[in-house]
């Protein structure tokens, strides 16, 4: 129990930088439209750059800088072989994923790059959560990053470019009917949303005092189950999009907090992943059959409910 | 105004499916032009509207518009020109944003979409008082979900969008004809008192041969792929419904049967 407690700070840490990562993929799952997999690849091409520049002696913020534009990089590559190539959506993201295994190997120069967060002045790490300066905590600026992107996309989606990429995910032959080049607004979303995702991994790295090749494996899964639980829990309280946005990364710390409590309850870690992808599955599952089921069950109980009252009359 | 020269479009070619769905169109339109377009299944109404607007390209042929070659235009640079109504009202307007936001979008069309305010304040008003002329009561609900219209509403909505920005041609797909008998009839109106107020010039495809006769100026007839009659002017006004049955008949010999259903009322 002691070590549950003692685990929750590093878990909220943690649910907030992939909090970052999951607002990445609710641009492009719930506005565009499109199942983006590229996340998968980007995410570790952040922490790569991201490390291997801090290693090089940049500065740490030159550093994420440099991840977020990669990110935007990676995005690049599957908006254009998704619009130019005319590829579908969710099979460019795997082919960039694909190909990012190798770019990330050929940046970090081995599957695996650690670094020292004695020697390299990180903004955050998981050595920074209790016995730090509060302006040092990494829960508290992994907050403030977080507030300041919300303000930056909710401005962002209330400009005429915005509001063209949310009329492309919402009815793309509308947009095109009012002017709107459907190919551009859905290349921008997916560097947009893939900028964000580097950056959560140049964060996710530092974090964790290394980078890895293997650190985006099912982050795609991670980031929709954080879109997922945070509308389930807050979606019928909050509808203003900044607030959407917060409750995607309060719905990352929720999954990261869950984690901790079934690992604390004994679960076997080589389990979590299927775990994730079951939970994933289901609450992908539960519109359709609401669709399906649910308002059968009603119409059934409304025809007995009816019956019933005929039989008292 | 439009120009069509020789447009010829077949899809699925070298396949069993091969449709030869335009052949050979040709068609020019006068300045405030407003002609219906009838025709049974099949008979490339549709698809030549889709030609004007470049959902894809055409085989050979050219559009021009005001002298200005567009043949070569993608889609959503040919909107500069074009207001399109569809048959679905799905179609027409984005579900998940506000009345006042798909009007915003549509009031840019044709412009550089920038990093300035999607929607401004003095907008706001143009399409309170806009919307206010429809009769709906759709004003006061300038931020609500256009999802959460009717489908009438949305079609009148769609009206509003594709003329809010005066366009060079107004593109009108058997806009009513997913609407009750009812809502039909207002859409139609509706239309007629924009077209007539703004001087537009519109090409209007119906399956209601009464309402072909009675709107425009001016009625054509398609029938595979081709423009088999072009009638404008007292001519027109003097048509009956029995005359385009028989014209058709002439045109399609054997095929009438099978479409006139489609054709009648």
């Amino acid at each position: 129990m002691l070590s549950l407690i003692n685990a929750l700070p590093g878990a909220v840490a943690q649910g907030l930088i992939w909090g970052i990562m999951a607002i990445g993929v609710y641009i492009t799952y719930r506005i565009l439209d499109i199942a983006d997999l590229t996340v998968d690849g980007s995410l570790c091409t952040g922490g790569a750059v991201c490390v291997m520049m801090m290693l090089s002696g940049q500065n740490v913020w030159v550093s994420m800088g440099a991840a977020l534009l990669a990110g935007m990089v990676t995005g690049l590559a599957t908006g254009i072989l998704h619009t130019f190539a005319g590829i579908p959506a969710i099979l460019a993201g795997i082919l960039t994923q694909l190909g990012l295994y190798s770019v990330n190997l050929e940046i970090m120069g081995k599957a695996n790059q650690a670094i020292n967060v004695d020697k390299f002045s990180l903004l955050v790490s998981l050595r920074f959560i209790k016995g730090v300066p509060f302006y040092k905590n990494t829960i508290l600026i992994v907050a403030l990053v977080i507030l300041v992107l919300i303000a930056f996309l909710y401005w962002f989606f209330g400009t005429e470019l915005g509001c063209s990429l949310r009329a492309t995910g919402c009815n793309d032959k509308m947009a095109r009917a009012q002017g709107i080049n459907t190919d551009f607004t859905r290349v921008l979303g997916l560097m947009l949303s893939n900028g964000l995702v580097a950056f959560a991994g140049a964060l996710l790295s530092q974090y964790q005092g290394f980078a890895d090749i293997n650190m985006g494996r099912g982050a795609i899964v991670i980031g929709l189950a954080a879109v997922i639980i945070g509308e389930a829990v807050f979606g019928k309280l909050f509808r203003n999009f900044a607030l959407r946005l917060f409750s995607v990364a309060l719905g990352s710390i929720i999954y990261y907090l869950v984690l901790q409590v079934v690992i604390a309850m004994g679960l076997d870690a080589n389990w979590l992943k299927l775990l994730s992808a079951l939970v994933v599955a289901v609450f992908l599952g539960i519109p359709t059959w609401n669709d399906r089921y649910a308002k059968q069950f009603k119409d059934m109980g409304r025809r007995r409910g009816s019956a019933g009252k005929g039989g008292t009359d | 105004m439009l120009e069509a020269r020789n447009i010829v479009k077949t899809f699925n070619v070298g396949t069993v499916n091969e449709k030869k769905a335009l052949q050979g169109v040709n068609l020019t339109l006068a300045d405030g032009d407003f002609v219906t377009v009838i025709g049974g299944n099949g008979a490339g109404k549709s698809t030549f509207l889709n030609a004007i607007s470049g959902v894809w390209p055409v085989d050979s042929g050219q559009i021009i518009i005001e002298g200005k070659d567009i043949t070569g235009f993608p889609e959503h640079k040919r909107a500069a020109f074009l207001g399109r109504v569809f048959q679905d009202p799905m179609t027409g307007t984005a579900a998940d944003m506000g009345i006042e936001e798909n009007l915003a979008l549509a009031f840019r069309r044709g412009a550089r979409r920038t990093l300035r305010s999607g929607i401004t304040s003095s907008e706001r008003a143009l399409y309170k008082d806009t919307l206010s002329r429809l009769g709906l009561g759709l004003q006061s609900r300038m931020t609500t979900k256009v999802g959460l219209l009717s489908g009438g509403q949305r079609q009148a909505l769609t009206l509003l969008m594709a003329t809010l920005k005066q366009p060079k041609l107004l593109l009108l797909d058997e806009h009513t004809a997913a609407l009750d008998p009812k809502t039909a009839k207002k859409v139609l109106e509706l239309t007629e008192e924009i077209v007539e107020d703004q001087h537009l010039t519109a090409l209007m495809v119906t399956h209601n041969m009464k309402d072909a006769i009675r709107i425009g100026n001016r009625l054509i007839m398609m029938h595979e792929g081709r423009i088999i009659y072009d009638v404008a002017g007292e001519e027109k006004k003097a048509l009956h419904v029995q005359d385009l049955l028989q014209k058709f008949e002439e045109a399609s010999g054997g095929g009438f049967a099978n479409d006139r259903m489609m054709l009648a009322e």
